[in-house]
């Protein structure tokens, strides 16, 4: 009964949808007041809707309600509760209505939180929203139903995949959702401007908050899935540009470039065409990563099971989204007005030239993902592009944008002069040569890459403190000011941890038996012994290591060789005592004669600051968020009706 | 779990010779660790979303295997790329080669910034340009309606 | 309309070509760089009569096929039926290797499923298979008279590929 509910209500929400994309938009073209008006209430109730019909779902895993088809394929009567909820979107299926529902949730916040804006607008912003949301809703009808029963219903589920099951399955995929989601709302209120006819500093100070928001929950959700992918794999690896860590990697790349985009639009009111193209682009990458993962164009660790004909839907849904946005895109364009002048070197320039190297580095994460398709479809091949393509082409695009982002703060608008930035720059630029030369040679090994990073972590970091000092000086400055600092902060943070943990990560392979040490990265590692431990739904062996420095044991640690009751792959939980400057990770490989065991122990300096500059960064575009020039009310009658 | 803890360092211990430094899983290391880099950037056939590094596919342990014995045979990294390829093809390969093909791959990201960023200047200077030389959008009888609004505006 | 804002457009429409092309090839599919180039030599004792010997230089001068197969293998079951068809057409001889197989099992299936092949030949470490680029068995070879591979099948030989491709191409060989 329940899975029926859910589904009716998806075609209820799918009706509402359909009357978004139609009456809103065609009313806000002629001004039929009631059909705008519609705009608040049918948010409401398709966020109600799709809400109900996510419930139902959640409820038919929570349940164990194995009559459905999909609930059967992706849990188990021994899963775990936690897990029970989280496999609702830990397939294709799920997680496409974990998709919409959180677009319906965008929607409505949008329409709860624009009070102050012009009704024409709120009507196509939300028009255009639910355009969107009628598409996916369509494919997942026709393609993908998580509703569909399995007569007569199975006697227990095929479990979640073993790997599927920990926490970050329950945080990951939402919060990352949330942020690819999240730019459909750069992306309709764009729209709305184009279709206005009207692109204004307004429409820049209307869509950065919800921009900001969108690539807070980006940040977070690429982060998340960086940090699960570490201590899951068993194999220390924190990014392997897989071609679906790339589609959520663009979007996040031209997101940023967006957000400062943004700024030059509401500031200045110039560059509104490229600020649109962006919003556009952002999103369209976000649609083209969800064809990318579903539709078994490319090979990839997180693909969804694949078909075909999912993948013709949503590439006609691709092509008819973007294709219609850049057509309008296209028309409109033209005939927008310039906005203020600025000269070649200004804070304008600058933000522009990061964009370009932003964009620049999309694109070549974009060319690196689609090549071998490209190669395949001319008939010249089959080539496979990985991590040292994308390594050796993303450092030097991105070094230069970083370097510029200590710089671009203290650049006037309009017209600025170097030399008062180099006068008030150099003491970061003398501390970033010298820690560059000191650092590695101090640890012991000196390399041009490693010395590039520190650079760049130093000059960034100094560059904040030299920034913070002189404006804290004169007074307290403005939230704004302290959010752009901590999240450039963020990137320096970054920089330094994948420095460190690149340049100077060790691990050992070794065989151990009980009693046995091994020493890494200054840290003794002893096996106390294995003992066979039983879990909800599996089987375990669980070693007992003693981490040691200089004699003082700091932690017990215990890693599992699990083998679940549904998988014959037995899986790998390595353990790990993440410290502030380092994380020390032990795993179990596969038992040896003797009693021992083949193990694998990493010592990884500084890792999590990989992470922690991710932190920073969300952290930064959250006090953007809270900037009083936000709160700015934009009285009704200062819209002109377009 | 304290107890148990304590009991076994005790009976550590009382047998110090049974503890030891734990060998090496691989016989020789330095081969190992060379065949880690070179294996690190093939693509293991089976498994295809992992490299040959990491795989547990059995094809992949073989192929670890064939690769050991050559490096210790002291073939270059060279050669045993070649032995892969003419088997597998590029596809194993997860540095593409750089040949006629990947042109476009290798010299793309940095033909594209360079000429990003020199267009942005070129763009940004006619910009400013266009700006400057645009001509005043106000009339004349507007020009005086604006002025008399500023002097009414300042009293 | 200004020209230049048709770009990202433009650009887009390519794109889509690429991503429409994608959706009818299969990215996991790894094909050969053997084809046109000599068969790899090598020479492995035989399944059956496992004090002879064979080599792919007994059959120099012949159109043969060679089925890379294991009774560990459950894709190979799915072609068996087509195998035992070719080899009572006998277009060509059919060699069988048996790839990291036990002799036992492998001999098992021959007898309980039919036996297809002229003659089995035995790679037990694996490294034939290696040489000749197998990574999924079963996999089917098409060699010709001087030796050189040209065709290869990845994955089970169906009725389609074997009428479509390798029987013409058998006859094609031979004609040469």
């Amino acid at each position: 009964m329940i899975p029926e509910l859910g589904h009716f209500a998806l075609i209820l929400a799918l009706c509402i949808a359909a009357l978004q994309g139609t009456l809103l938009l065609r009313g806000a073209d002629t001004g039929r007041r009631e059909w705008m008006v519609l705009a608040r209430p049918s948010a409401q109730a398709h966020f109600l809707l799709m809400l109900l019909s996510f419930a139902a779902l959640a409820y038919s895993f929570i349940a164990k309600d194995f009559s459905v088809l999909y609930v059967a394929e992706h849990s188990n009567s021994q899963l775990p509760l936690i897990y029970r909820f989280g496999a609702t979107w830990g397939g294709h299926e799920g997680s496409l209505l974990l998709w919409v529902f959180l677009l319906s949730t965008w929607s409505v916040a949008v329409a709860q939180f624009s009070r102050t804006l012009d009704e024409r607008m709120v009507a196509r912003v939300i028009g255009v929203l639910g355009l969107v949301s009628l598409g996916l809703i369509l494919f997942i009808l026709f393609t993908s139903n998580p509703f569909t029963r399995l007569l007569p219903g199975a006697p227990d589920g095929q479990d979640l995949n073993p790997m599927l099951q920990d926490p970050g399955l329950v945080f990951h995929p939402p919060m990352l959702y949330m942020g690819y989601v999240g730019f459909s709302v750069a992306f309709a209120f764009a729209i709305a401007a184009l279709l206005a006819g009207r692109l204004d500093a307004a429409w820049a100070r209307w869509s950065r908050p919800w921009t900001t928001l969108a690539w807070i929950f980006l940040t977070l959700g690429i982060a998340l899935g960086s940090w699960w992918a570490y201590y899951t794999l068993g194999w220390g690896g924190w990014w392997f540009w897989d071609p679906v860590e790339n589609a959520s990697f663009m979007p996040w790349l031209v997101g940023t470039a967006l957000l400062h985009s943004l700024i030059v639009t509401d500031k200045r009111g110039s560059f509104k065409n490229w600020t649109v193209l962006l919003a556009i682009s952002a999103f369209s990458l976000s649609l083209l990563g969800t064809f990318l993962v579903r539709s078994g164009v490319l090979t990839s660790v997180h693909a969804f099971a694949t078909d075909p004909r999912r993948g013709v839907f949503i590439l006609i849904l691709l092509a008819l989204v973007v294709g219609s946005s850049l057509a309008l895109f296209a028309w409109r364009a033209p005939k927008v007005t310039m906005g203020g002048s600025f000269g070649m070197f200004s804070r304008e320039s600058l933000l522009l030239y990061g964009n370009v190297l932003l964009i620049v580095a999309a694109s070549s994460v974009l060319l690196g993902t689609l090549y071998p398709l490209l190669v395949d479809a001319l008939n010249l091949g089959k080539i496979s592009v990985g991590p040292p393509y994308f390594n050796t082409i993303f450092v030097p695009i991105m070094a230069p944008a970083v370097v510029l982002l200590a710089l671009v703060p203290l650049a006037r608008w309009k017209s600025a002069e170097w030399q008062p930035i180099v006068q008030r720059l150099w003491p970061a630029l003398l501390a970033g040569v010298i820690a560059a030369v000191i650092i590695p040679l101090w640890i012991g090994h000196w390399t041009w890459l490693i010395a590039l990073g520190v650079f760049l972590a130093v000059w960034v970091a100094g560059s904040t403190v030299l920034q913070l000092g002189r404006r804290l000086q004169s007074g307290n400055p403005p939230v704004a000011f302290w959010a752009m600092q901590v999240a450039h902060l963020g990137i320096a943070v970054f920089v330094f941890g994948v420095t460190m943990v690149g340049g100077y990560q060790e691990e050992k392979d070794v065989r151990m038996a009980p009693g046995d040490t091994t020493l890494v990265g200054g840290y003794q590692f002893k096996l106390n012994g294995v003992d066979q431990v039983q879990g909800p739904n599996y089987q375990a062996f669980r070693g007992q290591f003693e981490v040691s420095k200089n004699g003082q044991v700091s932690r017990i640690l215990n890693p599992e060789k699990r083998t679940y009751a549904s998988s014959s792959m037995p899986m790998t939980n390595a353990a790990i005592d993440a410290g502030f400057s380092r994380d020390v990770y032990v795993s179990l490989g596969e038992p040896l004669e003797g009693q021992a065991w083949a193990v694998r122990v990493y010592y990884k300096p500084f890792v999590d600051w990989i992470w922690g500059g991710c932190l920073f960064m969300a952290l930064g575009g959250i006090l953007a968020m809270f900037d009083r020039r936000y709160r700015l009310k934009v009285k009704p009658q200062d819209y002109a009706t377009a | 779990m304290r107890r148990l803890l304590a009991l076994l360092l005790l009976a550590c211990a009382f047998c110090p010779l049974m503890a030891k430094e734990a060998p090496y899983l691989a016989q020789d290391p330095a081969v190992e660790k060379r065949l880690i880099d070179i294996s690190e950037e093939m693509r293991c056939l089976v498994c295809q979303n992992e490299s040959l590094a990491a795989s547990q596919a059995d094809l992949a342990k073989d192929l670890r295997q064939e690769l050991r014995e050559q490096i210790k045979a002291g073939k270059s990294d060279a050669e045993i790329r070649d032995f892969m390829v003419s088997r597998y093809g590029d596809f194993v390969l997860y540095r593409p080669p750089v040949k006629s093909t990947t042109w476009l791959l290798w010299l793309g990201p940095f033909v594209g910034m360079l000429c990003g960023l020199i267009a942005l200047a070129f763009f940004l200077r006619s910009r400013r340009r266009d700006i400057q030389a645009a001509p005043s959008t106000l009339t004349a009888e507007e020009l005086k309606t604006a002025e008399q609004l500023m002097q009414d505006g300042s009293k | 309309m200004k020209a230049k804002f048709l770009i990202p457009l433009l650009l887009f429409f390519v794109l889509l070509g690429f991503l429409a092309v994608g959706l009818t090839r299969d990215p996991r599919e790894v094909p050969s760089p053997l084809i046109n180039r000599p068969a790899p030599d090598f020479k492995v004792s035989q399944l059956i009569q496992a004090d002879q010997h064979f080599s792919p230089a007994d059959l120099k001068g012949q159109v043969w096929v060679l089925n890379v197969w294991a009774s560990w293998c459950v894709s190979c079951r799915e072609e068996h039926e087509q195998l035992i068809a070719f080899s009572k057409r006998k277009a060509a001889p059919l060699i069988g290797l048996d790839y990291k197989d036990p002799r036992m099992d492998a001999l098992k299936v021959l007898a309980q499923r039919g036996n297809p092949y002229d003659i089995t030949a035995v790679d037990q470490d694996g490294r034939v298979g290696i040489d000749f680029g197998v990574y999924g068995v079963p996999e089917t070879y098409v060699i010709d008279k001087q030796g050189i591979i040209r065709f290869k099948q990845i994955g089970p030989v169906t009725v389609e590929v074997l009428e479509k491709t390798i029987y013409p191409l058998i006859d094609r060989l031979k004609q040469s």
